[in-house]
């Protein structure tokens, strides 16, 4: 490879998402004026609403918290060629493994004891799901997105039978809440801004996640290893690597992140886990990885947009149907695949 | 008439020159094989007469017509057909529907007349020894039969030309001789074939002309009955006359390796060695010789503890008395054993990853690289710029590139001093070291060679090059379908050396 085509790689890495998310609002702008509404109209309200609005911005910080924990759910498999679909699986394995212990503690017990206790069983069990489709992988050679497509299934199927049956307080769909003490304090309480908004204390969980990652990944010498064994197996292993062992790290790391969504969602917001909590989240988790091109760090802006396409959309749905910006959303992921793939025939 | 005509074919990729100013004639009616080491050019060479590839420079002509090829569809409608090494069938469908596929010459909507497909590949197969039957689906077919399915996709299309790479790789004698029976028989009803091959055994039993191709270009074209085996081997392996290594008298200390009684039956059932048995010492370099294919990967696979799932070994492997053999690379390397193996980019390198990524590579284990649970970039950084330096290392360190935007010479002096300066060294082992190496950088990799079988190192030096072979070693092993048929001695090396053409023809002639 020429150093020519090495700059035009950067250039093209750079400017593909950006261009992607031109791309997208270009067409959002035609499909609103499509609905018979004036667009710029429609993205003031939604600027005003979201980001313009102490209350929005909570929401969108709610939001991407998630999104931050499920990108990485993706981005971490995805460094040793793996394509983790099972976030949705990952996370409900989380979000319900959270409630449930949440309920069995003791309320006396100390808040970070049982902040860190209901956390670490929410990344087991994720972990745990991601771990099966892993050993899947590296035993049978059984191709990971089915298998983590199929453990969703059995992780819906799991938790809802649970919560129907054995959980739920009678007449609801939800658990019983956890102990006070196992509670993240919300955002407005601590440092006294987003009011009333979902917005807690986990936000900063998520960010330290993102850095941890980076750092592993791209400064510790697990990290290094990981990487070779994604970028060229074979050499890795006449270098010594135990290929499988990372496939098997990195499932692991991906489920336990997908996990620890359950901090935001169940320790930070709801505090019990009800029907359909956070389902949805996953799949976006993929979107987001893709076009932070599996970076953790490029997670964050990434997982904002997300976020705030999210929200956004739910704040005019009044005016145009938030569809709109689901297609946004996908057009985006489109884009950055198109514009990042070499074509077949130069 | 000649079939295929070729005046001063090239191609370029890059900088590289993968076939340059070809010019062979091939004639109607005969068995024409190409011959030549693994990147000699063979394989770019078929594809453009096959529309694979366009030639950069010169002509093509088919049946005495120029043509200029853009896709194979249009070498197919010329009479041109070609059998892949890899077989490109549907496992599902039947041998007759695999056949007709692509040209099934009825209209959109009508049924399909496999009735009289069937018929007509029952004739074409008996006609020409191909015994199969078509009604059965190609999964339960053996290697052999796909073979024979796609001559036979082949010769429906009524094709006059027929190319086939590296027909014989995947079958059994008995199918080899078969397959020749055939051949010979297509031949004589007039059809063309040309056929790639690097085993000399086959060319003189079947053809009628060969050609050597070596390093891009054609190095001789012959009638295959006024040439011999060693004749062939000599043109194919060639002299590079630019090299002349000092090669100062070597002091040769206590033994390190010692191989004894390899087996090794791959997963299958072919038996790729066959009771290998040699020894090194400190301070020699032992070359192994040998056309490729015959054991030496295998060979290199045991010493690295690499071996191919599925396969059966059997024998022992010690370095100073401490048994390799089920170990782990990471185990034999911490054992004070490098290999350069012969594929850089796939199993040296991690072409992504910068230089100083590179140079800790598989060594990254070493406590003097790593601080915390990460590497100390520091120690790694002044590591990289004493071998950038002891080792010529040439790049634009600026703009700390990734190692694939290096040259093929600098990044095998990357991986050299990586595996030469690994602490604790007693065996080095070497695989095709100076291929894909431009010349410059061919000679420092041969000082750096004899430098370190100078400070007390064992090495194994496996080339197809024979005269790397023979300017370097201090013992040579003829290695021959899985065992060392001959050894010359120190004495002998050193003499052959005063008459290299007399010893390369000697080689020669237990190496095929």
């Amino acid at each position: 490879m020429k150093p020519v085509s090495v700059m035009r790689k950067r250039i093209i890495s750079l400017v593909a998402p950006l261009f992607a998310v031109m791309t997208a609002l270009l067409l959002s702008t035609l499909l609103i004026a499509a609905t018979g509404r004036n667009p710029l109209m429609i993205y003031h309200k939604m600027l005003s609403m979201t980001f313009g609005s102490d209350y929005g911005t909570g929401q969108i910080v709610f939001r991407t918290t998630s999104l931050l924990l499920t990108g990485l759910a993706v981005a971490i498999p995805f460094r040793v060629k793996l394509f983790n679909i099972g976030g949705e699986g990952q996370v409900l394995a989380g979000v319900f493994a959270a409630a449930f212990t949440g309920i069995l503690l003791p309320p006396q017990t100390h808040p970070l004891i049982a902040i860190s206790i209901c956390s670490i069983s929410a990344m087991l069990a994720g972990s745990m799901l991601a771990l099966l489709a892993g050993w899947l992988k590296v035993r049978l050679g059984i191709n990971e997105v089915i298998s983590t497509i199929m453990l969703n299934f059995i992780a819906q199927a799991f938790v809802g039978y649970m919560l129907t049956w054995h959980l739920s307080v009678p007449s609801t769909v939800h658990t019983p809440e956890i102990v006070q003490s196992a509670q993240i304090p919300m955002a407005d309480a601590v440092i006294g801004i987003w009011r009333n908004s979902p917005a807690n204390m986990s936000t900063v969980l998520a960010l330290a996640a993102c850095l941890g990652t980076w750092i592993v990944i791209f400064k510790s010498t697990a990290g290094y290893e990981m990487r070779a064994a994604g970028l060229q197996p074979e050499a890795a292993r006449y270098g010594g690597i135990n290929t499988d062992a990372h496939i098997l790290k990195a499932m692991a790391a991906g489920g336990a992140m997908a996990g620890l969504v359950s901090t935001n969602l169940v320790l930070g917001y709801k505090h019990f886990y009800e029907a359909g909590l956070g389902s949805g989240i996953g799949f976006i988790g993929i979107a987001v990885a893709l076009l932070a091109y599996a970076h953790p760090l490029w997670i964050i802006p990434s997982a904002l947009l997300f976020g705030f396409l999210e929200y956004g959309g739910l704040t005019v749905n009044a005016y145009v149907p938030k569809d709109i910006f689901m297609m946004v959303q996908a057009v985006t992921i489109l884009m950055v695949l198109v514009l990042t793939k070499k074509p077949k025939r130069p | 008439m000649n079939a295929i005509g070729l005046s001063g074919v090239s191609k370029q990729f890059g900088r590289f020159w993968a076939n340059r100013d070809i010019s062979l004639n091939i004639g109607s009616g005969s068995i024409h094989a190409i011959v030549g080491e693994n990147g000699a050019g063979k394989s770019t060479l078929i594809r453009m007469i096959y529309g694979l590839l366009t030639p950069t420079d010169g002509s093509i002509s088919v049946n005495g017509h120029v043509v200029r090829f853009t896709s194979p569809r249009q070498a197919i409608a010329a009479g041109i057909g070609m059998v892949h090494q890899h077989f490109m069938l549907i496992p599902d469908l039947t041998v007759t529907e695999n056949i007709i596929l692509g040209d099934e010459r009825s209209a959109l909507f009508a049924t399909l007349d496999r009735k009289q497909a069937a018929r007509k590949i029952k004739t074409i197969s008996e006609n020409h020894g191909l015994e199969i039957d078509p009604a059965i689906p190609v999964s339960e077919l053996s290697v052999g039969e796909e073979q024979r399915v796609e001559i036979l996709k082949l010769l429906y299309r009524e094709a006059n030309i027929l190319i086939l790479d590296e027909p014989t790789a995947v079958l059994t004698p008995s199918e080899t001789g078969q397959l020749f029976a055939t051949l010979k028989s297509l031949r004589n009803n007039g059809k063309t074939v040309i056929l790639v091959t690097h085993k000399l055994d086959e060319v003189l039993s079947v053809s009628d002309m060969v050609s050597v191709m070596r390093k891009g270009r054609i190095a001789a074209t012959e009638q295959t009955s006024s040439v011999t085996k060693g004749d062939l081997a000599n043109l194919m392996v060639g002299r590079n006359v630019l090299l002349r290594t000092e090669n100062p008298p070597e002091k040769t200390g206590k033994l390190v390796l010692k191989v004894s009684d390899l087996q090794y039956r791959d997963a299958r059932g072919r038996q790729k060695l066959n009771g290998l048995s040699f020894e090194i010492s400190s301070g020699e370099i032992y070359g192994i010789a040998g056309v490729e294919g015959n054991g030496q990967s295998e060979l290199l696979a045991m010493l690295w503890g690499m071996i191919e799932p599925g396969s059966a070994t059997s024998g022992s492997i010690t370095v100073d008395n401490i048994t390799l053999s089920s170990k782990t690379p990471a185990e034999i390397a911490a054992a004070g054993v490098s290999l350069i193996p012969e594929d850089r980019l796939k199993h040296a390198v991690i072409g992504e990853f910068a230089v100083g990524e590179n140079m800790i590579f598989g060594r990254h284990r070493e406590k003097k690289f790593r601080r915390f649970g990460g590497f100390d970039t520091n120690s790694i950084r002044s590591y990289t710029n004493t071998m950038i330096e002891r080792y010529d290392i040439r790049y634009d360190k600026q703009s700390n590139p990734s190692l694939s935007s290096l040259s093929g010479g600098n990044q095998q002096k990357i991986v050299l001093a990586r595996e030469i300066e690994r602490p604790g060294l007693k065996l080095l082992i070497l695989a095709q070291p100076t291929r894909g190496v431009d010349i410059g950088a061919i000679e420092m990799i041969h000082k750096k060679i004899i430098a370190t079988r100078d400070k007390g190192i064992a090495i194994l030096l496996v080339s197809s090059e024979l005269d790397e072979i023979i300017s370097l070693s201090t013992r040579i092993g003829c290695i021959y379908k899985g065992a060392i048929r001959q050894e010359f001695s120190p004495e002998d090396v050193r003499k052959g050396r005063s008459s290299e053409q007399d010893f390369e023809k000697e080689i020669g002639m237990f190496i095929t």
